[in-house]
């Protein structure tokens, strides 16, 4: 039997295994939406198509599956750019579908006509106009296919009003295969036996776990093998959680706003395990004294990620968690010899380090944002899933809620996108429904994407939203103070709406804090409240996120409280 | 490290926008294409990129890596170190005055080049053969004044072993 277009698509993501659709109808894609409206996925409406690929994203990596946008030609697909490209700089498996307009009027500069294949061509793991609705059945499969396997990312689907209503038989292959494109999952042995070769003389091992883990699923062969090596772990930012933030071998993030230990053992190490990272600038500082006495493993199921950035020892291709199952097969058959006598010196130097250099602020009766995160944390029992903004917020929340489980924090890493907390706690409270959802937020971002408390409240998504509010362009202010003589050019933003009416011009529910007394009843009332809350923490002005490595520099050289 | 050129025979999908997702690639990392060839191959799906590029080890490896990584591309070859046949073809408008016809003709024979168009004041020529030999040849007329030049691109094939 013939479909349509609509119906085809429709059929497609229902076989793939799609029950939800963030979306924002309009002219191009009437005939989806008019189907839409005859089978039971969960579409939510956001306000803005960027809220429906933030919250996509966030659907996408507190639930593990891809995450499936629907929105209009011209503005609505130019809209969804900004969450394409954040998910694609983290990996973040989506499938967008775009409206266009028919196809005899593309290229005309039709109303609400745009080239988003052009235009999201170095910011999509791949994309398609579609030309033939005959096609339109496989190329959501494949769409699906790309975005979810080897290294994963976004993919964008354009297509065209006329594709939309025109019909044709359903065909898709049984299973997708690309003669272009065979991501290497199995790793070559013989370089996980160099790997075992260096844990058996390492002095000084550290793994860096990544992004990668989470994706790839890898954290309790990551634990595994950490444990059975006792080799200490350091996360980046997109890797909190794959590693308990409470086991004693944990080192904390490392980085620009790492933790001193993290830091230093990097600098001392004379083995690094790196899987599923890609060395990002804000990780490594200056890349010449990065981990410079160790030999580097580097696992990534993409090559373009090796000797990108840093040059590696051992390179090795995989899926993470396969490869980790492997090393741990093999690391079990080797004779290590007393781990606890080997490993002494080096964990009794990193926790002098702990002790002597902590993550630490000053309490000085002001509402301090690191105490904010800090009762979230333990009135949460640790067990939120953490949406962030970016900038301070983000780094406190990185710093200071210390995630034991995968799929619980999320960031724009790669991007550092503003506006993407909300939304993604949206996706993310809509994949999990029983957990608690909180975006630390700042008051300079959370106005980049405040049209999505609506979205929020008409959902009944108690999401709840923690702004840590301190009237300027936190992070963007702390460098003009330590690196442009304190000239806060356009950093002030004391100009803001009061959000404890906005909530409930929305229909949520606001709380304030003003003092540090406060914080707590507020997070508890706020806990209780089973609607959307937005709570307005007013928090110190200047405080700064330390330690700090100044841009360029070398991850050692950090500035402390 | 020290920038070498290197010669990429990329096959990819026959569709529209590959080359552009390859010319995106380059440009938005800050490679740089110094000449480009596309054709299809003789399976209609599948067409030929060759390339020209400049880089140190690093840098080609990456590109190697990065033009792989795209979804349309089936195989890259690096044919630099490799034993390849290299060819590129150009075309010469060159002005003709009657002083210097022999001259020019007598320089076309050498090269094994062709006259494909004459004036009565200029010859076309068109010569093929590697970047060296076309080198020369422009060398050779330019004294007798070159009014116009259109370059191939390189082009390269794999030796079979014999």
């Amino acid at each position: 039997m013939e479909l349509t277009g609509a119906q085809i698509l429709m059929r497609a993501f229902k076989e793939e295994g799609v029950d939800t659709i963030f979306g924002y109808p309009g002219g191009a894609v009437l005939d989806f939406y008019d189907e839409l409206s005859r089978t039971d996925f969960k579409h939510i409406l956001v306000r803005h198509e960027q809220g429906a690929v933030h919250a996509a994203d966030g659907y996408a990596r507190a639930s593990g599956k891809v995450g499936v946008c629907l929105v209009t030609s011209g503005p609505g697909a130019t809209n969804t750019v900004t969450g394409i490209a954040s998910a694609n700089m983290d990996s973040i498996p989506l499938v967008v579908v775009t409206g266009q307009v028919p196809s005899p009027l593309i290229g005309n500069d039709a109303f609400q006509e745009v080239d988003i294949v052009g235009i999201t061509r170095p910011c999509t793991k791949h994309n398609y106009l579609v030309k033939n609705v005959k096609d339109l059945a496989r190329i959501v499969k494949e769409a699906f296919y790309i975005a979810r396997s080897g290294r994963p990312g976004p993919v964008l689907i354009d297509i065209p009003k006329d594709v939309a209503n025109s019909k044709a038989i359903y065909d898709a292959p049984d299973t997708i295969t690309l003669r272009s494109y065979n991501p290497t999952y199995e790793p070559n042995l013989k370089q996980l036996q160099k790997v075992v070769e260096l844990v058996k003389h390492s002095r000084k091992p550290i793994i860096f776990a990544g992004g990668g883990i989470i994706l790839s699923r890898a954290s309790d062969p990551l634990i595994e093998f950490s444990h059975r090596t006792k080799i200490p772990v350091t996360a980046s930012l997109m890797g909190l959680g794959a590693f308990p933030g409470t086991d004693p071998l944990w080192l904390g993030m490392p980085g620009m706003h790492g933790t001193f230990r993290a830091n230093m053992s990097i600098g001392e190490a004379d083995l690094m395990i790196a899987a599923g990272v890609r060395f990002d600038d804000r990780v490594t500082g200056k890349v010449q004294e990065f981990a410079k006495h160790a030999d580097i493993v580097h696992i990534d199921i993409d090559p373009t990620s090796i000797h990108k950035n840093i040059p590696v020892a051992v390179p090795v291709v995989g899926d993470c968690k396969i490869t980790l199952m492997h090393l741990n097969n093999l690391i079990n058959k080797v004779e290590l010899g007393d781990l606890d006598e080997i490993r002494k010196p080096w964990l009794e130097k990193i926790r002098k380090w702990k002790e002597t250099t902590p993550l630490k602020y000053i309490q000085n009766g002001s509402i301090k944002p690191q105490f904010v995160v800090e009762k979230l944390y333990e009135l949460t029992k640790g067990e939120a899933i953490i949406t962030t903004e970016v900038g301070q917020n983000q780094m406190w929340a990185a710093q200071y809620y210390h995630f034991d489980k995968p799929n619980h924090f999320i960031t724009s890493g790669g991007l550092g996108c503003m506006g993407f907390g909300l939304p993604a706690a949206i996706g993310a409270q809509v994949a999990c429904p029983s957990k608690t959802v909180i975006d630390i937020a700042g008051d300079g971002s959370i106005q980049m994407n405040s049209q999505e408390f609506a979205t929020a409240v008409q959902f009944n998504l108690p999401v709840k939203i923690a702004i840590l509010n301190n009237g300027f362009l936190g992070m963007v202010r702390q460098w003009q103070e330590l690196f442009y003589k304190k000239n806060y050019s356009w950093t002030n933003m004391s100009f803001a709406p009061d959000f404890v009416k906005l909530a409930e011009a929305y229909g949520a529910v606001g709380l304030r804090a003003t003092q540090s007394s406060e914080v707590e009843p507020v997070i508890r009332e706020a806990l209780s409240i089973p609607r959307p809350v937005i709570m307005d923490f007013r928090v110190e002005q200047e405080e700064n996120v330390y330690p700090m490595v100044p841009s360029g520099a070398a991850i050692t050289n950090m500035i402390l409280v | 490290m020290t920038e070498k050129k290197h010669i990429f025979s990329i096959l990819v999908d026959n569709q529209p926008g590959v080359l552009s997702r390859i010319a995106g690639l380059f440009s938005g990392r800050g490679y740089n294409i110094e000449s480009l060839c596309v054709a299809e191959t003789i399976d209609p799906a599948i067409s030929r990129i060759t390339m020209v590029t400049m880089g140190d080890t690093q840098i080609i490896e990456q590109i190697k890596k990065q033009l792989f990584k795209l979804i349309n591309v089936i195989k890259v070859y690096d044919l630099t170190d490799e034993r390849s046949i290299q060819r590129e073809l150009i075309l010469i408008k060159v002005s003709a005055k009657a002083n210097h016809r022999a001259e020019i003709l007598r320089i076309v024979d050498i090269f094994r080049a062709k006259v494909v168009d004459v004036g009565s004041d200029h010859y076309t020529i068109e010569v093929t053969g590697t970047e060296d030999k076309l080198d020369a040849i422009i060398t050779l007329l330019k004294p007798m004044g070159i009014k116009n030049i259109t370059r191939s691109g390189r082009i390269a094939l794999l030796r079979e072993p014999k």
